[in-house]
């Protein structure tokens, strides 16, 4: 308990998070809070824990050695993250080993975009340049989450995340200035991505409706997540000659992005279990989970 | 699970203060080390890291404030208005004399 105290009281407790306060694990929190927390923080910690294997299949066929390095590298920074964040659920009450059976059987979800193949390295630029630049639009405004814990977390995640963004706009670059050949692998390969990417954030929920919002979880809403992906990324993307497959594209004189309406029912089919690649690295993740059981039960038993 | 819950703090540059980074969950101080060097300093993002067990954290319970402790920081003082009598009785008295 300190000089602030956490209301114990849940409409209470709703308005102190929503004029800003925060809150420490050991604080009170309505039990709907933390169900929503634990929700919320677990699918993000599967994404990550997910979200290296489209990338690990590249490892052994990156093009030089210091881009073998550096996806080494992004992929430790994300495994990290994924420590980082089930700690963050564990403390909440949900014990890490319930997460990943949880995640393993299907039954807890991760983000859509890591359910898809990694075709070409251009794929792989692709995800590390635009994928990371749309979570780390969302995970930047989860710095000012209510529940102070995961937003502290954040910080450290943020700031690799950074790199990795560098590190995908700079694959990107040595192909669009490379040969025809290797400028049309990454306009393919964004021609894959460029729904996913449309669906990544959200259907445009009012975030007003949206429980993650009303209890802070969130500090933004899915349509203003989308609509700063767009601002600052689309330029940046067109400036490289590139095009992006969309021909209802348009930024409207007010400063808000129209685009053609992102395929809802693909993402329900995709983030339920149902994506292209959703067995297959579910399945990689159960091998090494249960190959690597007598470390778990060494460290416990210690 | 049994084992004991380790607060993290970290420093980013010598002279800053130790910051709390987060938690780790280990049988010992070792395994706690171990973790978190891995989770918060593997790349040099800090120059120093602490762990405390959580248990070890005593908390500072009692907040009364029976009496209004204002006087003791800068919000508890409002000088505009007196600032302002002060400067128009100098100002009267100057051009008086």
């Amino acid at each position: 308990m300190a000089a602030v105290e956490v209301p114990r009281d849940e409409q209470a407790f709703l308005e102190y998070v929503q004029s800003g306060g925060q809150v420490e694990a050991t604080d009170w929190m309505p039990d709907e809070y933390r169900a929503k927390l634990v929700k919320f923080i677990e699918m993000h910690a599967n994404s990550e824990l997910m979200g290296v294997l489209p990338e690990r299949e590249w490892i052994l066929r990156a093009p030089t050695l210091q881009r073998k390095l550096a996806l080494t590298a992004k992929v430790q920074d994300e495994v990290g993250h994924a420590q980082l964040i089930y700690r963050v659920v564990e403390d909440l009450g949900k014990p890490r080993e319930q997460s990943l059976a949880d995640l393993i059987s299907g039954k807890a979800k991760f983000h859509n975009v890591f359910h898809y193949p990694t075709k070409t390295w251009g794929d792989v630029g692709v995800i590390a340049w635009l994928v990371d630049a749309a979570a780390i639009i969302s995970q930047k405004a989860l710095l000012k989450c209510s529940y102070a814990p995961y937003a502290r977390i954040m910080k450290k995640i943020c700031w690799e995340e950074s790199f990795h963004i560098l590190h995908g706009r700079d694959v990107i670059l040595a192909m669009v200035t490379g040969t025809p050949a290797q400028f049309e692998l990454v306009q393919e390969a964004l021609n894959r991505w460029w729904g996913p990417l449309m669906q990544f954030h959200g259907n445009p929920i009012a975030r007003e409706s949206d429980p993650m919002w009303i209890w802070r979880i969130k500090s933004q809403g899915n349509e203003e997540a989308r609509q700063q992906f767009l601002d600052g990324y689309v330029p940046q993307i067109r400036e490289l000659g590139l095009e992006v497959p969309d021909p209802k594209l348009r930024k409207r004189d007010d400063g808000v992005w129209e685009y053609t309406e992102p395929d809802w029912e693909e993402l329900k089919h995709v983030v339920t279990g149902h994506g292209p690649r959703t067995e297959e690295r579910l399945a990689f993740r159960k091998r090494f989970l249960d190959q690597e059981q007598w470390v778990r039960e060494a460290v416990l038993a210690a | 699970m049994s084992h004991p819950v380790w607060e993290v703090f970290r420093q980013e540059r010598r002279g800053q203060p130790m910051e709390h980074a987060g938690s780790v969950v280990a049988p010992d101080a070792e395994f706690a080390e171990t973790w978190a060097r891995e989770q918060y300093g593997r790349r040099g993002e800090s120059v120093a890291l602490w762990l405390v067990p959580r248990d070890a954290i005593r908390d500072v319970e009692d907040w009364a404030d029976e009496f209004d402790l204002k006087y003791r920081r800068v919000d508890g003082y409002s000088i505009k208005a007196r600032l302002r009598e002060a400067r128009e009785r100098a100002h009267a008295a100057e051009g008086g004399a």
